[in-house]
């Protein structure tokens, strides 16, 4: 087996930034939607700190929440739309009769996804920190493994996403918006796992962010990160990456097998 | 020495059969005519050979590379175009050469597309898109990047389709200089006979999935009684019974 080739990785990555660099609609985007989630929760955690009583703090637990929340949906994203940019091109074609190898392929995607994320994660901390005082640092070093599991796990949902919309057409791209909406009930992004009913803490447990966040409330309440909790989340994330990865690959060996890759289109719902 | 070698593939979709123990080979500067009414077949061989499809039965080799088992060393001496595979019309024609060059891993890669840019009359859409260029000049921008990697193998799904008769006649001769001047082996798809007759060494006919006749397509027609390379078509696609032996 043949290893990965550094250069056809960096042309998946090339021409992402030929995107961006000629595109103020692609550009935009990485930065307005964390300035809308910062503006509007930063005034509505500003505003619950008036009306409760003082001595809590709802900047760290509800807006930092919301940032991290916004980080891993990035990450997913930057994923999903460098699919979708060869979807829409209709460049599958062209890619896979190329010698690039579908892993080379995917780990283009993914960093993408670390290069456009990240610049969303560096807009977001200032943007936060300097409108709401809000200080990331103040989470400790349990901040790295934060944004580590999130971003292990958008990176998952993102090639899962992918995995779709390969297996069932572009017009499947609608399955995909949704996802992060869906999850975040689970996810506990705004409150205890606890609140949720006995089966939704069940698929609460299984998925990595709501350990995120229940370390993340642990923390800003004057408590400590379990390592074991953290573990888990860790364990968790790169299982469903693992997960993620097998199931793009046989979606992927399915459409070779059955003509999808040369003849995909809007119809191709096979 | 083959630098092609199509052993007994077979496609099957459900109960359809799309290709049926079709074999042939493409020697070196050699160029090889595909041809057969719609649905005989040809795209999907051609797909089988790109390794965008896989063959239910049957194997493969590229320049003694077997593709199923070797697939990026194979596609790396392979290239093709097809009016059904435009490249990317968000890139520039510059850039959509560096992308798929780097694809290729094609070497002294910014020589090469200056290259292939002065070949191809490409210079002043260096820096337009792709998706806003005529159909012919999109074609053209698609065989320099069939040109990249200088192929052992050219796979060319009805190159000429949208050029006019002048540019499709530079075409054929750039095309027919490349095969003989770097042995590349080129299969070549087409509906125009006249083009085919002009530029084909040999000619593969293909019906309902099987190769039905081959040879030269200047000796081929009187083999069969018909005055051209069009008549034998007609009849392949109408009464291929007639010719099966």
């Amino acid at each position: 087996m043949t290893g990965m080739n550094p250069a056809r990785i960096g042309a998946i990555v090339l021409r992402q930034f030929y995107l961006f660099r000629g595109s103020i609609t692609r550009t935009v985007p990485l930065f307005v939607w964390v300035a809308i989630d910062i503006v509007l929760w930063g005034f509505i955690t500003k505003y619950l700190n008036t009306v409760t009583s003082p001595g809590f703090d709802f900047v760290p637990v509800l807006l930092g929440a919301v940032l991290l929340w916004d980080f891993f949906q990035r990450v997913m994203q930057g994923v999903t739309m460098a699919f979708f940019e060869d979807v829409w091109s209709r460049n599958f074609l062209n890619l896979f009769a190329s010698p690039l190898t579908i892993g080379e392929y995917v780990t283009g995607l993914v960093a993408t996804s670390v290069v456009t994320s990240a610049v969303g994660l560096v807009a977001m901390i200032v943007m936060a920190s300097v409108f709401f005082g809000l200080s990331f640092l103040s989470y400790g070093a349990a901040l790295g493994a934060f944004v580590f599991v999130l971003f292990l796990f958008g990176i998952a949902l993102g090639i899962t996403a992918c995995a779709i919309v390969l297996r069932f057409g572009p017009s499947a791209e609608w399955f995909i918006w949704p996802i992060p909406g869906i999850l975040s009930p689970f996810a506990g992004v705004f409150y205890p796992v606890a609140t949720l009913p006995r089966w939704m803490q069940g698929i609460a447990f299984i998925l990595p962010p709501s350990h995120v966040f229940e370390g993340l409330r642990a923390l800003v309440t004057g408590g400590t990160v379990a390592a074991s909790r953290l573990a888990i989340a860790v364990a968790l994330s790169l299982g469903c990456l693992l997960l993620a990865s097998w199931i793009f690959h046989r979606v992927y060996r399915r459409a070779v097998r059955t003509g999808l890759i040369a003849r995909y289109s809007a119809e191709t719902l096979s | 020495m083959a630098v092609l070698s199509v052993n007994g593939i077979r496609k099957l979709y459900g109960s359809t059969v799309a290709v049926d123990d079709v074999s042939f080979a493409v020697e070196r500067g050699e160029i090889v005519g595909l041809l057969g009414p719609n649905g005989a077949g040809k795209t999907t061989t051609i797909n089988m050979i790109l390794g965008v499809l896989a063959p239910t039965a049957g194997s493969i080799q590229i320049d003694a590379l077997d593709l199923e088992s070797h697939r990026c060393e194979a596609l790396a001496r392979t290239n093709f175009a097809a009016v059904y595979a435009p490249l990317p019309g968000n890139l520039t024609v510059a850039q959509n050469l560096r992308f798929f060059g780097m694809l290729y891993g094609v070497r002294h890669l910014g020589e090469r597309i200056e290259t292939l840019i002065a070949d191809f009359n490409l210079a002043q859409f260096r820096d337009t898109k792709c998706g806003v260029l005529s159909s012919g000049e999109q074609t053209r921008v698609s065989l320099a990047k069939a040109l990249l990697n200088r192929p052992r193998l050219l796979l060319l799904d009805e190159p000429t389709a949208s050029l006019d008769p002048a540019t499709a006649r530079e075409l054929r001769t750039s095309i027919r200089g490349s095969a003989v001047s770097s042995a590349t082996g080129v299969l070549w798809t087409s509906h125009n006979m006249y083009e085919v007759a002009d530029v084909c060494d040999r000619v593969l006919f293909l019906s309902r999935g099987r190769i039905l006749l081959e040879g030269d397509p200047k000796t081929l027609p009187g083999e069969y009684g018909k005055e051209t390379l069009e008549d034998l078509f007609v009849t392949v696609a109408r009464e291929p019974l007639t010719l099966e032996s």
